[in-house]
């Protein structure tokens, strides 16, 4: 019995290592379809619509690696992933990419062997305390009960910052935001916390939004990114230029409505024309076609659009560019130039 | 004429490995074992070489790390500077608590079930089919999930006990049923007094026993008749309470208060304890009914009818003639229903209990990705925690048998 068990388990893990081999951007373009890791489900940045349609600002990313390797937007598998399940899926080869609001850090960047290909969303731990708490900062929530996710780097934030603050509180692990989400409105906890994109997003979803108020403490840096596994550069470059390639559209004011116009022949600026692949081979470097970045940016337009179309001023969420606007706004996206 | 033939001499020849029978089977054994071990050196060294091949190798010097999260249940002291190991520690701890309260909670509504299954009166019978098919045939998942929503929804909030009219109350001024839980008073320990009252109280518990059994042999050897019921009372009450007093009563509760933002001070069992704990206990129950039902009906119907005509009185016919009986078949398959519950228990992801398997495979896999550690840990550690209460449960299945003569 020992031993069947045993035994079983290392079946799994041996079956399971042997899929994860390199050369992914064979394997998409063999494949047909992108196996892409997204959450399950948080409003704005991955979720399905009505329709069984996966939209948001993850997807978007997702789309468009599939529109630059593959050509079609929608050739992509979403694969729904929890805090828990995500690292193993990739590291497993179930999916490709994972662009699934994950915290880049050291130890799931070196330990874990992941590669971050880039940061698609600055972001911070906060709080969320229904208004009639009376609470104002997160340094009076001693003896709170605190939801949290569990198997994220929230949880370790939020021990770090109460010990550094030197006031007690109760965990309530949950597992899916779904979870924590009716945990939190039954009162079952008294604040909720996850990053402040999440808990915009979350409370986008509730019934009475302004009844709940996110406190201003803002406790970690959290740079969320897609990652691929480590050791496939190939793979790696595709996915950080593609991102690179919807950040840098916005800023030379390459557009959903204007590329077509754009990329139609080679225009005034020679850095619109190489990432559009009208001059210049930087498609053919990448093993792809030399429309591979139109094709990304057409598929659910550059970052500022993406942005705006899914968690901007004007969606339910509400999330200001703030951190996340370009460099020459006064923000931290700055993209290394394509040449 | 008739002409016996000797059975065949000579010596062995190869072929005979597949055409006689009586080697015939060690063959096929002999490539069976081969195959199988071919097959795990495979799968071993298919493990290590893609390990080997991602970078990665197995090495458990995490544990030693510091774990960074917190634990809400602790019995142990820890917190988040401490080790990954502790945290799996604490985690052990807490498995061990709820498949305790589990399998005692489960054994109590099994016996009382399967007994009234086997009741004369109609609606209690039906009364008890029916939980045993309706508990029985549900996950025991679904039970979890069902009991802790109910509890989260329904229960007040612990702010609904603030104010000056609140929407809920104290029961006694002591228990709290919010829902994040139930707190209770809990009984505080004053230095060493404390602990003789605690002494003595195991004390008598002890002599109580003692009593019986001697009252027991007495019967037996000269047939006089001790009264039991007034000094086992008397035993259980009169030397704790004498003492209790005598030493300025150094044993006081602790009761819950509201300050902050929860309840604090008391007992407090947590929402996801609590609906762990009961589902557990009223799934396996279920099962153990079937059990104890199953037990009563093996011993024959002689056995009652000739108890009653010795002049038993039912009661007595059940506690001194069928059960011990039916013990002998019910214990093997209680067994197997207390390592269902330790098991199971693992099922307390779904609401956020903190046993092992959340601990150690659930935040620490997760914070650290040492994944293949992580579950040859929890395995050893079910492995071994079934084994013990198999060990454990044969002894006392031993105790019990048929003894031959």
């Amino acid at each position: 019995m020992k031993k069947t068990a045993f035994y079983g388990a290392l079946t799994v893990a041996g079956f399971a290592a042997s899929m994860a081999s390199a050369a992914t951007l064979d394997d998409v373009k063999e494949r047909g379809t992108l196996n892409c890791g997204v959450t399950t489900g948080l409003i704005g940045f991955a979720s399905p619509d009505a329709n069984g349609v996966w939209d948001g600002f993850d997807v978007g990313v997702c789309r468009a690696v599939a529109a630059a390797v593959l050509g079609d937007p929608n050739a992509v598998e979403f694969v729904p992933t929890t805090g828990k399940t995500r690292f193993t899926a990739l590291a497993s080869g179930e999916i490709d990419m994972l662009a699934r609001n994950t915290t880049w850090t050291f130890s799931r960047d070196v330990d874990l062997k992941f590669e971050f290909v880039g940061i698609n969303y600055y972001d911070g731990q906060g709080f969320i305390a229904p208004r009639d708490l009376g609470v104002s900062s997160a340094k009076e929530l001693d003896g709170a009960t605190v939801c949290i996710q569990t198997g994220t780097t929230t949880e370790l934030n939020l021990a770090d910052y109460f010990r550094a603050n030197n006031i007690s509180y109760e965990p309530v692990p949950i597992e899916t935001n779904a979870e924590g989400q009716q945990q939190y409105l039954a009162g079952a906890c008294d604040v909720y916390t996850t990053d402040a994109s999440g808990l915009a997003a979350t409370r986008a979803a509730f019934e009475n939004p302004q009844d709940h108020i996110i406190l201003p403490e803002i406790i970690s840096k959290e740079p969320l990114g897609p990652l691929v596994r480590h050791g496939d550069n190939d793979w790696g470059d595709v996915v950080r230029w593609t991102l690179n390639a919807l950040i840098a559209a916005e800023e030379l004011g390459v557009t959903s409505a204007n590329i077509e116009e754009l990329a139609a022949a080679p225009t005034g600026n020679p850095e619109v024309n190489r990432l559009l692949g009208t001059e210049g081979e930087l498609g053919a470097m990448l093993g792809l076609e030399a429309d591979w970045a139109k094709n990304a940016i057409a598929a659910g337009g550059n970052y500022g659009e993406l942005f705006e179309k899914n968690i901007g001023e004007n969606t339910p969420i509400g999330l200001a560019r703030g951190l996340n606007a370009q460099w020459t706004d006064g923000g931290l996206l700055y993209t290394p130039p394509f040449r | 004429m008739t002409s016996v033939t000797d059975p065949p001499q000579g010596s062995f020849r190869l072929s005979m490995l597949i055409n006689d029978t009586r080697y015939r089977s060690y063959t096929f054994q002999f490539i069976a074992l081969v195959l199988l071990i071919g097959f795990m050196a495979y799968l071993g060294i298919n493990l290590v070489s893609n390990l080997a091949a991602q970078g990665l190798n197995i090495s458990f010097g995490f544990l030693g790390d510091a774990a960074g999260y917190d634990i809400n249940q602790t019995v142990v002291e820890y917190d988040s500077q401490s080790s990954h190991l502790r945290a799996a520690v604490v985690g052990i701890i807490n498995t061990l608590i709820v498949a305790f309260l589990a399998c005692v909670t489960a054994t109590i509504f099994g016996v009382i079930a399967g007994v009234l299954r086997l009741s004369n009166n109609w609606v209690v019978r039906k009364l008890m089919a029916f939980y045993v098919e309706i508990f029985r045939n549900i996950p025991v998942l679904i039970w979890i999930i069902i009991i802790f929503s109910i509890m989260t929804v329904s229960m007040p909030a612990p702010r609904d006990f603030r104010g000056e009219d609140p929407s809920a109350s104290m029961l006694f001024e002591s228990f709290a049923f919010t829902n994040r839980g139930v707190y209770s008073p809990a009984p505080v320990i004053d230095g060493a007094s404390g602990w003789i009252v605690i002494g003595v109280f195991i004390a008598s518990i002890i002599g109580i026993f003692a009593y019986r059994r001697y009252a027991t042999k007495k019967l037996y050897d000269t047939g006089q008749l001790l009264p039991m019921l007034w000094p086992s009372v008397a035993l259980f009450f009169v030397p704790v309470t004498l003492v209790y007093f005598i030493l300025g009563r150094p044993i006081t509760l602790d009761y819950p208060s509201l300050q902050g933002f929860n309840f604090q001070g008391g007992l407090h069992l947590r929402g996801s304890l609590i609906a762990l704990w009961f589902a557990l206990a009223i799934y396996t129950g279920a099962f153990i009914a079937e059990n104890v039902r199953a037990g009563i009906l093996a011993i024959s119907k002689g056995q009652t009818e000739a108890a009653a005509s010795l002049g038993l009185r039912p009661g007595r016919i059940m506690n001194l003639v069928i059960l011990p009986q039916a013990l002998r078949v019910i214990i093997p398959p209680l067994i197997s229903q207390y390592l269902n519950i330790t098991k199971n228990s693992s099922l307390a992801i779904a609401v956020g209990y903190m046993d092992v398997t959340s601990t150690l495979g659930g935040i620490t896999l997760n914070q650290t990705g040492r994944a293949i550690e992580c579950i040859l840990l929890l395995m050893l550690f079910y492995l071994t925690i079934s084994l013990l209460i198999s060990a454990v449960m044969n002894v006392y299945n031993n105790s019990v048998k048929l003894r031959e003569r």
